[in-house]
């Protein structure tokens, strides 16, 4: 049975964005309705052409940023979006501030979205934030 | 006519497995088999619950010196 996941990430740290990126990846892909909220800090590595390293918080983010063997986070979450339909949504307010559009961003990005959008459709549904 | 692809994810680490199978899984034909080569312990425990959450078939898993084999068939 697929039920609703809406994750929020706003961290740019390495560990969270991994994390974020392993359970939406194989929620999507495991037939659950994912939709992700990128917003502060964790928008601007989904800049198109963008590809940089985000800081380590402690010894695991070192550990997974070396190995070559673990998927990178911006990988996960073009795969959730490409075999689990998840809806990578950018937070409007985060696009104005950094002063960019949906379109500066990687294509597997949807729809600018508001955060009371965003909340009333995550209404009664799981809320995992990073 | 059915066919076993092997995928090698061997040295990549969860959830790369699984991803790769779903990725093969999409392109493959109802009645293909897919053997899924990996050196990671949870892909082992990972793979079954997903083949039975999305209603495939678990063909075989089994682990021959440092490598799960494990095999899926396509069901729908």
């Amino acid at each position: 049975m697929s039920r609703q996941i809406h994750i929020v990430c706003v961290s740019g740290t390495h560990e969270k964005l991994q994390m974020a990126a392993m359970v939406a990846s194989v929620g999507a892909a495991s037939g659950d309705e994912v939709t992700v909220f990128f917003s502060m800090n964790a928008l601007a590595y989904f800049v198109k052409g963008d590809t940089t390293d985000a800081p380590v918080e402690g010894g695991f983010g070192t550990i997974i940023a070396n190995n070559n063997g673990v998927p990178s986070f911006r990988q996960l979450f073009q795969q959730a979006s490409e075999l689990g339909d998840a809806k990578l949504l950018p937070c409007s307010m985060a696009l104005d501030l950094l002063e960019i559009t949906d379109d500066d961003l990687i294509p597997e990005f949807g729809v600018p979205t508001g955060l009371t959008k965003f909340l009333m459709d995550a209404e009664g549904a799981q809320l995992l934030s990073f | 006519m059915s066919e076993t692809k092997v995928i090698d994810a061997c040295n990549t680490y969860c959830p790369g497995p699984l991803m790769e199978l779903i990725t093969y899984m999409k392109q493959a034909e109802v009645g293909d088999t897919l053997e899924l080569l990996s050196t990671d312990q949870g892909t082992a425990s990972d793979v079954p619950e997903w083949v039975n959450k999305i209603g495939h078939e678990m063909v075989s898993s089994e682990k021959i010196g440092k490598i799960w084999h494990i095999k899926v068939r396509k069901a729908k």
